[in-house]
């Protein structure tokens, strides 16, 4: 079907397992990012990922708990991660959020869209780089 | 909600209750698990809270007798304009059909591909019955799967994979090593190398289909195998395959395969 039915992919350069520049001119919002990682109908990271929201129940524990995660990496760092993981782990289980083309078989309903927006992936990363303490 | 937003969120998503009676009720007495696996191959039991053992262990509690039973009444029902059933020929099911399903799917030179229990079943009613085929993944061919499958109950998986059924074999393994969908997972990366883990509030599991059909207590019913693999090919925001399609046989053969040796369950209860 129709490849051209989702948002726009904003192009990103990446430059030493980093991605620099922001996708957007928005700044990212910490709280809009606090609500789109905990949507539980849209791949939330607590699938896979542990995260201080003692609230959350059943948190994955296939990945590291993102718990100072704020101190380990810059934004830059951050965004290629949610981006483009399999830039870092070919082999990796954690979806690239930003992804709509070079799928395969992607069900008829998400064609050419990515999990999150432009401006999610950068309202994640201004919540991530909130969580500074281990 | 929409269907698919629905299998999504029942996914990875709540079910918190359940976890909470779960982690309830562990540390109990270590049960002997041993039925459960071979070398390093483990039902999907294995992985279960208790509760939900306790009711595939019962038969009066387990909620997949019902399809047993209705199973056992379409077994001797005359349908088709023949004027047979199925025990018209094949007697005692308890007898001839003991041990059948353990060596499901496999090739069957009529079609020249592989073919289930669910469509053997369909063809037995066509050709011996003149009967039309049952729905897939309707309640009376997978109470007439269940009843059959469970006359196998307590004996090792033991498909074929050799000969004619080689070439259907490995598509099905190429099939379930490959990406799909927009959050681009294979099945092994889940059922391979994650078992055990928590995936959100489920446990999983290694994929095993000896209990299939198997009663899930998020769909309030039994199901079917490929209603299992369109359930995890929809997870992973995949286009599933159609039931009873050829990429799903071979899927079936490779699965069965990969749990050689596991006794079947059927009806198993998951969650
Ligand atoms: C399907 C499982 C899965 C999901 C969902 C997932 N991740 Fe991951 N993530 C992983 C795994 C596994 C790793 C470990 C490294 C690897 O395999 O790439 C990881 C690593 C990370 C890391 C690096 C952590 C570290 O300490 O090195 C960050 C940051 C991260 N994920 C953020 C996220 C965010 C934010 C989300 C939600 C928007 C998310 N992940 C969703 C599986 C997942
Ligand atoms: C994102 C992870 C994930 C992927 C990828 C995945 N599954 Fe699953 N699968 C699950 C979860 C969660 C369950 C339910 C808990 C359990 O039994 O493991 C499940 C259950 C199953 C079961 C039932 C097991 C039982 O004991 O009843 C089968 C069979 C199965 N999956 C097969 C597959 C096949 C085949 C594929 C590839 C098409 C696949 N899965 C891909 C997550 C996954
Ligand atoms: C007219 C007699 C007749 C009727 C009626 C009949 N069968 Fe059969 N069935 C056979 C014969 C003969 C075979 C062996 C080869 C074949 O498939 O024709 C067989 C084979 C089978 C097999 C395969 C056994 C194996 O070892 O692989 C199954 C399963 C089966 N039948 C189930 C059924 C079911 C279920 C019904 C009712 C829906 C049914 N049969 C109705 C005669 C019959």
């Amino acid at each position: 079907m129709a490849q051209d039915i989702g948002p726009e992919v904003v192009a990103y350069e990446i430059i030493d397992f980093a991605i620099p520049a922001p996708l957007t001119d928005v700044p990212g919002d910490v709280e809009r990012g606090w609500t789109i990682v905990q949507n539980a109908a849209n791949a939330t990271c607590l699938i896979c990922h542990a995260m201080p929201m003692p609230w959350q129940p059943d948190h994955g524990n296939l990945a590291p708990d993102l718990a100072g995660v704020g101190s380990r990496y810059n934004a830059a760092e951050l965004r290629l991660r949610l981006v483009d993981p399999k830039a870092l782990n070919p082999d990796t289980i954690m979806p690239a959020y930003y992804q709509a083309q070079g799928l395969n078989r992607v069900q008829e309903k998400y064609v050419g869209q990515t999990v999150y927006s432009a401006q999610d992936i950068e309202d994640v990363i201004a919540f991530l780089l909130t969580l500074t303490e281990e | 909600m929409n269907r698919s937003l629905w299998i999504f969120v029942a996914a990875f998503g709540g079910f918190a209750a359940y976890a909470f009676l779960a982690a309830g009720i562990a540390h109990a007495q270590a049960p002997d698990l041993s039925r459960f696996s071979v070398e390093d191959r483990k039902s999907g039991y294995v992985f279960l809270g208790e509760q939900v053992r306790a009711l595939q262990d019962d038969d009066f509690q387990n909620p997949g007798m019902f399809a047993v039973d209705r199973g056992q009444r379409i077994w001797n029902t005359v349908d088709g304009e023949a004027g047979k059933s199925c025990a018209t020929c094949h007697g005692d099911a308890a007898e001839s059909m003991a041990g059948v399903s353990a060596r499901y799917p496999q090739f069957d030179a009529d079609r020249g591909a592989i073919i289930n229990l669910e469509l053997r079943i369909n063809e037995q009613r066509m050709t011996h019955m003149m009967a039309p085929p049952l729905e897939y993944e309707s309640e009376d061919l997978l109470a007439l799967t269940t009843y059959i499958a469970g006359l196998s109950r307590g004996m090792p998986l033991e498909v074929n994979i050799e000969g004619d059924a080689a070439p259907f074999f490995e598509k099905g393994k190429d099939f379930f090593f490959e990406r799909r969908g927009q959050l681009d997972l294979a099945c092994n990366q889940c059922h391979d190398d994650l078992d055990g883990m928590m995936l959100r509030g489920d446990k999983m599991s290694q994929g095993q289909i000896n209990g299939f059909p198997f009663y899930r207590l998020i769909w309030n019913s039994v199901g079917s195998t490929h209603r299992m693999f369109e359930w995890c090919n929809t997870s992973m925001r995949a286009e599933p395959f159609a039931y009873g399609s050829e990429e799903y046989l071979n899927l079936e053969l490779y699965v069965a395969w990969r749990g050689r040796g596991l006794l079947v369950e059927t009806p198993a209860v998951r969650r």
